[in-house]
């Protein structure tokens, strides 16, 4: 029976926070995952902003994910602008986000979480024994951050997305000569699904998620669509927070998600791959096939086989982006500044991301509502935790404390959007 | 120094500079031979007790909490580096040294009685002594790179001082302001980024904070002259690196003479 477990910080996620198991009389009684990320308040100090600057100022909520901040913005106050941008805009956004993608699902599967499941406590010491794996890992974390920066000037915090479109088009060349990297990229996902299929994860189902993402009819929705949830409801982007709610515990600077009716619910890769499958081009489903990968997936760890087939999605699109990719014509509508509402949403690597703004009408901010990923699964990590504490109290103390951890470290959280800093204690009465 | 023992801490920050360490994808596994990499809390779980010989500081002094442990690292850390915007300025955050904090956490927060946070986002150099400042939202990561080799081989890292402007014109890029009439803090602005917003056919909003050289005053009236909304230059002034002192004092009598 496992006694008072003190772990001084939770690794290898983006953030802070801590985790608190209250267990008595070898029976849990209290979970929290306590985050404890400095407020930053964005939402706040938006206020007043010109819609130009709300783009690269919310990129700075994530380092991991500024993109995705940038295209949920963009596109929510487009609409609070009544601006339509042309199919050859959506189309380098989308490469840029399948660029974002790359980098992230490439450090989170090989350095965040694959770790755990070999028995390492980093990327660097399996590069000890395994150097070709991390390699493998760190070129395709490169093709991506090199796609990002051709599109945007740099990896983290690009600067060439506007609301409108672009502020220049990316040069020809500087796309063209990437094709062959993307190609070894795609190659190299396939194997990292192999690879991941191989993996040893633990025996954890969860049966009563709900999982929500964004679908869209003609393509894996991940830059636009309507929200769907595994109960079959379908939301409108502009009502979802009719339909999803946030509210503030005293143990999180990070805000909670339920649904209007209380649930937890799960976004991000699982929620993705379970309820948009059928959108997957062919070398994603081939390789789920091939693999005999079943759905949908219930054990939160094997997030990680989703991030993988995800990674096999999102190179092949990039692939056909690039080489479809013809500058010319506009790089940006012209955007006069007034009064407006807008809502956008788009599927950051980990998750749902929300934005709404309204527009004074000299095109500042009245008001801003931001609602990241990990915000929305912390309440259904919480519950996660609640469900697989009772079955590691006879391990031994630190193989129970790695298993929270490593449960944590599957969602991907990114507390810095959420609001950082994991400490794991379970204390004992 | 053989093997020096490498910390790398967060404070309040978005972890893109600690990112941009590991997007050192061709020198990281080189770079952990080089160094002992004991506290990164991000990258490992390994973490070695302190002293440490250098620690990496991303991140601003926002909360109580955080201006104590600011402390004690600098008491265990042998070269202690400011890493990126937010700890050599206090990063976009320290917009809120500008505005009315319970005014902030309302906008955001339903309880603001359950935050423990200062008034202010101040930068590491008003708690500690900083031995090295790395600007940059996010920081350069080969600047990283510069001044562990510097530290290895005992002696100065060369960090660039000149502004936005030069690198334009070293790189051929039209100017942006001059030529389009876009307007641009370039010419303030610490270098470090490749010049990449001019490049991109946008002007820099200064990421990087004031150049050494920055001469603001002619560098207002100019961007005033340009804007593309009224306020425009008092906005870029008061952006990532806001309260860095030449940008604050600028977008400050900018305020005072429009009253």
């Amino acid at each position: 029976m496992i006694k008072n477990i003190e772990v001084p910080a939770l690794t290898r996620v983006e953030g802070e926070g801590a985790l608190y198991i209250r267990l008595k009389d070898g029976s849990v009684t209290e979970i929290q995952l306590n985050i404890y990320e400095p407020p930053r308040f964005f939402e706040g100090f938006l206020r007043d902003r010109y819609f130009q600057e709300v783009p690269d100022i919310t990129a700075r909520i994530c380092g991991i994910c500024p993109v995705a901040y940038q295209m949920s913005a963009v596109q929510a106050l487009e609409m609070a602008l009544g601006v339509s941008i042309s199919a050859q805009i959506r189309d380098l956004r989308l490469l840029l986000y399948t660029a974002e993608y790359i980098e992230s699902h490439a450090l989170h599967i090989y350095m965040l979480q694959a770790p755990d499941l070999l028995g390492h406590e980093s990327a660097l010491s399996l590069a000890e024994v395994a150097p070709e794996v991390v390699k493998k890992a760190l070129r395709l974390k490169k093709i991506g951050n090199n796609l990002l920066r051709a599109i945007g000037g740099r990896s983290v915090h690009p600067v060439n997305a506007c609301v409108g479109g672009f502020y220049s088009w990316p040069k020809l060349e500087n796309i063209q000569s990437l094709i062959p990297d993307l190609e070894w990229a795609l190659e190299a996902a396939k194997e990292t699904v192999r690879w991941a299929a191989a993996l040893s994860f633990p025996d954890f189902q969860v049966y009563d998620y709900q999982f929500i993402a964004l679908t869209n009819p003609d393509e894996y929705g991940i830059y636009s669509g309507d929200i769907l949830s595994s109960s079959g409801k379908i939301t409108s982007v502009n009502d979802f927070e009719k339909e999803y709610i946030e509210t503030h515990v005293r143990h999180s600077t990070a805000l909670h998600s339920h649904t209007v009716s209380g649930a937890t619910y799960l976004t991000g890769p699982l929620a993705r791959l379970n309820l948009n499958f059928q959108q997957l081009r062919p070398e994603a489903s081939q390789i789920i096939e091939e693999i005999g990968l079943e759905l949908p997936i219930r054990n939160p760890y094997k997030a990680l086989l989703a991030r993988a087939v995800e990674l096999v999605q999102v190179c092949a699109e990039a692939i056909d982006l690039a080489r479809a990719y013809q500058p010319q014509g506009p790089s940006h509508v012209d955007v006069r500044p007034s009064s407006g509402e807008g809502y956008g949403a788009t599927e950051a690597p980990r998750g749902l991301l929300y934005h709404h703004y309204v527009l004074d009408d000299t095109g500042c901010i009245l008001h801003a509502r931001i609602v990241p990923p990990t915000a929305q699964n912390l309440a259904r990590i919480e519950a996660d935790l609640w469900k697989l504490v009772p079955k590691v109290l006879d391990l031994p103390q630190t193989e129970a404390t790695l298993a929270c951890e490593h449960l944590i470290r599957s969602y991907d959280p990114c507390i810095s959007c959420a609001t950082h800093f994991l400490t794991l204690e379970i204390l004992q009465d | 120094m053989s093997q020096p023992k490498v910390a790398v801490y967060k404070f309040s920050s978005c972890d893109g500079c600690q990112l941009s360490i590991l997007n050192l994808e061709d020198e990281l596994l080189d770079l952990a031979q080089a160094v002992d990499i004991a506290f990164f809390l991000e990258a490992r779980s390994l973490v070695k007790p302190g002293p440490y010989d250098i620690a990496f500081v991303e991140g601003s002094i926002s909360t109580p909490d955080e201006a104590e442990r600011i402390q004690e690292i600098r008491r265990q850390t042998g070269t202690l580096i400011a890493l990126g915007t937010c700890a050599t300025s206090g990063g976009i955050q320290a917009l809120r040294n500008f505005l009315h904090l319970d005014d902030l956490t309302w906008a955001v927060y339903d309880h603001p009685e359950y935050l423990k946070t200062l008034e202010t986002s101040t930068p590491l150099s008003q708690h500690v002594k900083v031995d090295f400042e790395l600007w940059g939202c996010p920081v350069n990561k080969y600047q990283v790179v510069e001044v562990v080799c510097a530290l290895l081989s005992n002696r100065r890292p060369n960090l660039p001082t000149h502004s936005v402007c030069l690198d334009c014109k070293r790189n051929g890029t039209t100017c942006v302001l001059v030529a389009q009439g876009v307007p641009c803090l370039g010419p303030a602005t610490r270098t470090g980024c490749g010049a990449i917003c001019p490049a991109s056919g946008r002007g820099c909003y200064g990421c990087f904070g004031p150049a050494s050289s920055a001469e603001m005053n002619a560098m207002v009236s100019i961007l005033k002259s340009l804007e593309s909304y009224p306020g425009e230059t008092y906005h870029l002034l008061r952006s990532f690196t806001g309260y860095a002192p030449d940008f604050r004092q600028a977008a400050e009598k900018i305020k005072s003479e429009a009253h």
